[in-house]
């Protein structure tokens, strides 16, 4: 493993282009964009103001910063550096600010979910689409690009369009039976849109691309309800976790539960492993070791009499093979639960000794990577666990990562900066310096 | 007591009381015929007691009595009677004093028992009626041992209904908690969602409020360098019906192809399936079938040879499943053989657990199968068997060691050399015996067939001799000569009939013979009759 240079970065906006060519970041109202190899800087650029807001289009070719304050949103091109291009939402505000799969139209949301206004580079025709819904996840672009699907509400009640992207056409417009709609995610394959409810009533609807409905799955009444939802890369699962520390399967077939995962206190599955990070002092070493089982996991009871309590399964990852889930329960921060979807079952479990911040899957291998917020970066793959210290002057406290597309290389966010880490193709390569290793074979 | 007079003279002292008072009610009644009767009441023997009585005191013992009254009386502390007469007579005052005085006595000992048995009647009842209350109690005891019982038992009713009446009362108080705690955190979340939209009201409220006032109104707007092109390259088209119907179509495409992808998919998966499924019972036809050597009983050949016989129809059958794959009746006509073949197979496994159980009990009985022990005895056997083998070659060994080493003298030895070829010469014996027999046999038959041969000679030659006659009676025959005919021609028929049972090419009366007789060199065909 290989660890780059820091680089200064401001609000966590730290993109790599669609290609893998480019990373760019924003450090305050400046957007650098640096060769991935080199880490040169190919192109700098000045916005109006702080940017909130940066994204790269689908085709790598422009960039979009929003400033929501100013209600501006500047667009940048990498193949011309002098073109520019400036939007202005007036008055009206802005809220967010999105590409269009096609990466010629940008999406801006304004102030109070007043509208969404589609804006084009191509042309300069302006679009509006009403009574948007302002909701965890109200607007989704099905994965191959060509539809919308966006979340209206009207006269309370909950609607659902789906637009072509090619013209902004309105395909479909029906009416959606949740009694408040929370979110909405296409499924991989383009076909079918998974719609949930607010947590106030455990429901989930499924959605044919033409609008009917093909089923509908509510695990159990009165009690807080969906939390996260997550689909399956090949579309075989749907992933829902819930406010009763459940994850519960649906299969495409039948749209049924198959299974559910629990999540225990005390894990006493014999297959599983535990991965325990360890404090061992005083020579101050962490590392991980393998504990027995049964194994206690550390839970912290939350406010009850808080909203949106801490408790129950807040992310769902499916690894990019579909063989592996990765789940994390807001009562037990710390610890991370992996599942095999090949057998159904629990696989193995991280324990950290701080609370997980951020997970994410390599997009080509079965590789998981983890940080706590500590100057660690952590590795899980069925074969062993590997934790490696960013070797960096001063702390680099990790707040969050991402993988490179190709899956060779992560970006590590800080505060203030961000790093990159250069694995190999091997897990644990033999260029590894300043850290601490140990690598557990199962 | 008082002295003992005759029995005739003495009264009976526990009579005393009673005699008296019969002494007075004999002295003193007029009539003596109430005496018997009262008598008769008061007293067992009446008359023995009255003749007791009248002979206590005569004229004669008057004294004595007096005397022995005097006696009785001090001794019951009265005041006694005395002899103080002039005549030799008793005073009747101290008599009738004592007399006065005995009657009290009488009536008080009278008295006293009447007051006993009063006594006694009273204690008598005071017994029974307490027995009659010790009776009562007890039942009443009975009784209320028995209510205790069943109030006891009622009790531990009760409490058994108030513990399933608690944990009624438990789980319904965990429920309502439950319930409770789901209504508050549904609360907040209701509380905390309407304050957001309060506050985005008053945002949107101040907003308005800004925008009213705000003179300078900021339009929107987009400044762009230069268009861009589209990401396709492609010219941007109008929206028109047709571009609708094509999003349309394009749609429906995009659904139909992924339907199609996942029915492939499945039906792939589907004859993945039914491939091992057949694998499967193929493999248990194989693994059922007779041939292997391990089965035993009787009905698990039949059903092993159905199973084949099922398995070799089914096998024709396959090649139409592979065809008509989503066929229904293909499809349960595989589960179903499938099940079949499975369930024999179980039953087959399980007969060969009863088997196997059997044949472990049979070994531990020791009976049919062979265990150890008895292919040890076996051995043993066969050993012995050996040695004894050995010892007997050894034995004649010796022997004939002997034989040939020691001297022995001409009679033993021509003995024994007879003994040794005896055999030898036994055989031979038969073989002679059959060899004459043979020869006799052999000679017997060429006897016979010269005799034959003789014969044949003879007949031969008669038989030339006929022919040529007949021959001659024929070529006369031709002439007017008849008569001659006739007598030649029966003597050749006999002579042939003879000649028949000798010869291999036997004549037969319509046969003619293969080597003829040559007339002249000519063959002449004629018949015979």
């Amino acid at each position: 493993m290989n660890f780059s240079e820091v680089f200064k970065q401001s609000n966590q906006l730290c993109k790599v282009s669609p290609d893998g060519k480019y990373l760019a970041t924003c450090v305050q109202y400046r957007l650098v964009v640096r060769d991935i190899n080199s880490l040169q800087i190919v192109h700098l650029y000045t916005c109006l103001d702080q940017v909130m807001h940066m994204e790269w289009s689908s085709d790598s070719l422009f960039i979009l910063c929003a400033m929501y304050k100013r209600g501006l949103v500047q667009v940048w091109s990498l193949e011309q550096p002098d073109w520019h291009c400036k939007i202005d939402e007036g008055s009206i505000g802005l809220v967010s600010s999105r590409w269009s799969p096609d990466g010629r139209h940008i999406l801006n949301t304004t102030e109070f979910n007043l509208r969404v206004t589609v804006w084009s580079l191509c042309t300069k025709a302006v679009s509006y689409i009403k009574y948007p819904k302002a909701c965890q996840k109200g607007v989704d672009f099905s994965a191959d690009g060509r539809y919308m699907a966006l979340a209206e509400r009207r006269e309370c009640k909950d609607y659902i369009s789906v637009f072509v992207c090619d013209d902004w056409h309105l395909l479909r417009h029906f009416e959606s039976e949740t009694q408040d709609l929370a979110g909405l995610e296409w499924s991989p394959n383009s076909c079918v849109l998974a719609v949930w409810d607010s947590c106030l009533e455990y429901k989930i609807l499924l959605y044919s691309l033409d609008g009917r409905l093909l089923s509908l799955y509510s695990a159990y009444e009165w009690s807080l309800g969906i939390k996260s939802v997550a689909w399956s890369p090949s579309s075989q699962f749907l992933a829902v976790g819930s406010y009763d520390e459940k994850v519960r399967i649906l299969n495409h077939i039948t749209w049924k539960k198959i299974t559910e995962f629990e999540h225990p206190a005390t894990i006493i599955n014999t297959k599983a492993v535990v991965f325990k990070e360890v404090e061992k002092r005083p020579t101050c070493l962490v590392s991980d070791e393998i504990t027995q089982l049964p194994a206690q996991v550390p839970v912290i009871k939350p406010d009850p009499d808080r909203a949106n309590p801490k408790i129950g399964i807040s992310t769902l990852a499916f690894s990019a093979d579909n063989r592996f889930l990765a789940t994390k329960n807001d009562n037990m921060p710390q610890s991370l639960w992996v599942w095999d979807m090949q057998r159904l079952s629990l696989l193995a479990v991280l324990e950290q000794t701080a609370p997980v911040r951020c997970f994410v899957w390599d997009p080509r291998r079965p590789r998981l990577a983890l940080c706590t917020g500590n100057t660690k970066v952590y590795l899980w793959s069925p074969a062993g666990c590997v934790s490696v210290n960013v070797p960096v002057e001063g702390s680099f406290q990790v707040q969050s990562l991402f993988w490179h597309c190709s899956g060779s290389s992560l970006v590590l966010l800080s505060k203030e900066h961000v790093c990159l880490c250069y694995l190999n193709s091997c897990f644990g390569g033999p260029n590894i310096s300043h850290k601490h290793i140990t690598f557990m074979s199962l | 007591m008082g002295d003992w007079w005759s029995p005739t003279m003495m009264p009976d002292p526990s009579l005393d009381t009673k005699e008296l008072s019969s002494i007075s009610g004999i002295s003193m009644s007029p009539s003596r015929q109430n005496l018997p009767h009262s008598l008769h009441s008061t007293m067992a023997l009446p008359k023995t007691s009255y003749s007791v009585i009248s002979a206590f005191c005569t004229e004669e013992n008057i004294s004595q009595c007096i005397v022995y009254i005097n006696q009785e009386v001090c001794s019951l502390g009265l005041t006694g009677v005395s002899l103080e007469s002039e005549s030799g007579g008793l005073s009747a005052v101290p008599v009738l004093n004592l007399l006065y005085e005995v009657l009290q006595l009488q009536r008080r000992a009278q008295r006293a028992l009447h007051e006993l048995e009063t006594q006694q009647l009273k204690s008598g009842s005071d017994l029974e009626h307490l027995q009659h209350s010790t009776y009562r109690l007890k039942d009443q005891l009975e009784h209320t041992r028995r209510e205790n019982s069943g109030l006891h038992e009622g009790e531990r009713q009760l409490q058994l209904k108030i513990k399933t009446l608690q944990n009624c009362l438990k789980s319904e108080k965990e429920e309502v908690q439950k319930l409770q705690s789901i209504i508050s955190s549904r609360a907040t979340q209701y509380n905390h969602d309407t304050k957001r939209k309060e506050r985005e009201c008053t945002k949107l409220k101040e907003r308005l409020n800004q925008l009213l006032m705000d003179k300078r109104d900021k339009k929107l707007s987009i400044e762009i360098s230069n268009h861009v092109g589209r990401s396709d390259g492609k010219r941007g088209l109008w929206k028109t019906g047709k571009m609708e119907a094509r999003h349309e179509g394009e749609m429906y495409r995009a659904l139909l192809s992924d339907y199609e992808t996942r029915q492939r998919s499945l039906m792939m998966e589907n004859s993945e399936l039914k491939k091992v499924l057949q694998h499967m019972k193929e493999d248990m036809i194989t693994i059922l079938s007779p041939k292997k050597p391990c089965v035993k009983t009787e009905p698990a050949d039949d059903s092993l040879e159905q199973a084949v016989s099922e398995g070799e129809e089914e096998a024709g059958d396959r090649s139409r499943e592979g065809l008509e794959q989503s066929c229904e009746q293909a499809r349960e006509q595989l589960t179903n053989s499938i099940r079949l073949q499975w369930r024999k197979l179980k039953s087959h496994m399980e007969r060969l657990d009863s088997q196997a159980s059997l044949v472990a009990c049979q070994e531990r009985e020791g009976d049919e199968v062979m265990s150890r022990k008895e292919r040890e005895e076996e051995m043993q056997r066969m050993r012995l068997e050996l040695q004894q083998c050995k010892e007997f070659i050894h034995m004649q060994q010796q022997l004939l060691q002997q034989q040939l080493s020691s001297p022995c003298d001409e009679e033993t030895a021509a003995l024994l050399n007879d003994c040794y070829t005896l055999e030898e010469k036994e055989r031979l014996k038969e073989e002679w015996r059959l060899f004459n027999e043979q020869k006799r046999n052999f000679e017997r038959e060429r006897k016979n067939f010269t005799e034959a041969a003789i014969r044949l000679g003879h007949e031969r030659k008669t038989f030339e001799e006929d022919r040529a006659a007949w021959l001659k009676t024929q070529f006369l025959n031709m002439t007017p000569f008849v008569d001659r005919k006739r007598p030649a021609l029966s003597e050749p028929h006999s002579a042939l009939s003879v000649d028949s049972r000798f010869s291999n090419s036997c004549i037969s009366d319509k046969y003619c013979p293969p080597n003829k007789p040559h007339i002249n060199g000519k063959i002449i065909y004629s018949a015979f009759r």
